[in-house]
């Protein structure tokens, strides 16, 4: 009786995981090895061509420098919040988890009216006169990167907070008050404890980065096509669904790779764990 | 608590980040009310007739509606399943395999992309069901894991001997739930209603793959629209959805407090 106590409650959510995503799933990757001409065939013709290789080293090329951006950015943004006094934290808190319940294609629409060719960035240098004609900034990498970068920021500062804040501070005053400088303690004491929540923030950047489709899409196009772009397109434009299942198989594959990979240097790296 | 040695640069860092988090809002805002047909800030005169011009666009209007269904039947779906799995997870967290909770995280580990095109080929061409029903156990499983998380997160602090004692003097299970368990996590229901609710309206990456002709939700009518046409339709019905965004926020203020998300 014991043994299966709490089953019939866990049961439903279970079956609509396996039923509706791990089956799915499994069934897009499975048909990616059982084509005629092989069961690796359709992955020696992804990595055969030049162009998909292009993409899938932009995409993780962007996803890295979005995630070293946002990382740098979060951090900082997030230790000063969790240092502010009380008003002014739930000020920047709520400023920054309004954009992030503010939808995707919202947020990237936004780029598009300050990248622009009229948009204000080139309406503003124009009229400044630091520029003689627009620039194109829309369809570049440098446009999909501000944008992912934007996208992630807020999220990485909500969990970078919530670790700051967890850091016990008599940790911080036991170190002062031996004698380290500001600079020591944040070195050797508040940066490494947070460095489980600059890991959980580097993976939900990395991972959401990599696997986008409405930023590259409005903000790349075909220029700065991107792994999520490429499969959309793939799949609902040239109708080539095993070519689709191999970039889905790939995207799930390098996703958790990642996060296993993360997870064990977190760890690792956990000065709470040792 | 006092601001501690933060250096100056350090403060004008964040101010410059906040200005990079809400300025690009403030510009679609300030876009939406232009006059103008073509997109443009600042404003050149200001008008509502894009707002009036939503309701006009007959997609625009159907795919409101669309998106709100989907939400809120999703949601539900997502809550009488995900509220007795997070009390299960929490209860009888020795009696239950470690993989489960691995299991319900699922859903935020796979690629949203991945899996709108798993189900649009295996659900809805290979097994011939019905677009609109792929498309509610997609957002479903996308808001599970929300459900899970922040009514596990209420579960965790509720004392499981008060239901126990209100067991032990005859009450029945499912009176129990609705009089006991129910009331001490409703803060909890109430946040997880409203992030799944807000995450579903809000959707790109499933939905893509589970929309078509006769069936689309509303951030993939305005991925359409913006490949047509570029006025300032778009920005208001961006305004909408953020007047949505800080209704919810409104909400969750009161019911939680703010700073329950960043935990």
């Amino acid at each position: 009786m014991k043994r299966f106590a709490g089953w019939p409650l866990a049961a439903p959510a279970t079956l609509l995981v396996v039923v509706f995503l791990v089956l799915p799933v499994l069934a897009t990757i499975w048909t990616t090895f059982t084509t005629p001409s092989g069961p690796f065939a359709t992955y020696l013709s992804f990595f055969g061509s030049s162009f998909r290789r292009t993409v899938l080293l932009r995409t993780i090329q962007v996803s890295l420098v979005t995630t070293a951006i946002a990382l740098v950015i979060g951090f900082l943004t997030a230790y000063v919040i969790s240092r502010a006094p009380g008003w002014l934290k739930s000020t920047l808190i709520i400023a920054a988890v309004f954009p992030l319940l503010t939808g995707v294609v919202v947020r990237s629409f936004a780029w598009l009216i300050i990248l622009g060719k009229n948009g204000i960035l080139n309406t503003t240098l124009l009229n400044l006169g630091l520029i003689g004609e627009p620039l194109s900034m829309l369809y570049t990498q440098g446009a999909v990167i501000v944008a992912m970068v934007y996208l992630f920021v807020p999220l990485m500062i909500l969990t970078l907070v919530g670790v700051l804040e967890s850091i016990p501070d008599d940790l911080i005053q036991a170190s002062s008050s031996l004698g380290a400088t500001p600079r020591a303690t944040f070195m050797q004491v508040t940066l490494p404890l947070a460095v489980p929540g600059l890991i959980v923030g580097a993976v939900l950047v990395f991972t959401g980065s990599f696997t986008s489709y409405a930023t590259p899409q409005l903000l790349g196009g075909e220029q700065v096509m991107m792994m999520g772009t490429l499969m959309y397109q793939q799949a609902m434009v040239t109708f080539d669904w095993v070519a689709a299942s191999t970039i889905a198989a790939v995207m799930v594959v390098i996703t958790i790779a990642i996060v296993a990979l993360m997870n064990a240097m977190a760890r690792r790296l956990n000065p709470m764990t040792v | 608590m006092m601001t501690r040695n933060i250096h100056p640069l350090l403060i004008a860092g964040t101010a410059l980040v906040f200005i990079f988090l809400v300025g690009p809002l403030i510009i679609v805002l300030g876009a939406a009310l232009s006059d103008t047909t073509y997109l443009t800030f600042p404003p050149q005169g200001l008008s509502l007739r894009w707002f009036e011009n939503i309701f006009q666009i007959e997609a625009f209007r159907h795919t409101i509606l669309t998106s709100l269904q989907v939400a809120l039947l999703s949601t539900i779906m997502a809550l009488i399943i995900g509220i007795p799995a997070a009390y299960a997870l929490n209860r009888y967290r020795v009696q239950l395999p470690g993989w489960l909770s691995t299991l319900f995280v699922l859903p935020v580990l796979v690629p949203e992309l991945v899996l709108g095109f798993s189900l649009l080929k295996n659900l809805a061409v290979q097994l011939n069901g019905p677009i609109y029903v792929a498309l509610l156990f997609g957002h479903a499983l996308l808001v599970l894991p929300y459900v899970i998380r922040v009514i596990g997160a209420s579960l965790a602090s509720f004392d499981f001997s008060v239901e126990e004692a209100a067991i032990s003097l005859g009450s029945p299970p499912l009176k129990t739930f609705f009089t006991i368990l129910l009331p001490n996590v409703r803060s909890g229901v109430i946040a997880a209603f409203i992030l799944a609710f807000i995450t579903s309206i809000n959707d790109v990456s499933i939905s893509i793959f589970l929309t078509g002709p006769g069936l689309s939700t509303l951030p993939i009518q305005l991925l359409a629209h913006m490949e047509q046409f570029f006025d300032p339709t778009v920005a208001s019905v961006s305004v909408l959805l953020m007047i949505l965004t800080v209704a919810v926020m409104a909400i969750v203020e009161r019911t939680l407090g703010l700073t329950f998300l960043a935990k």
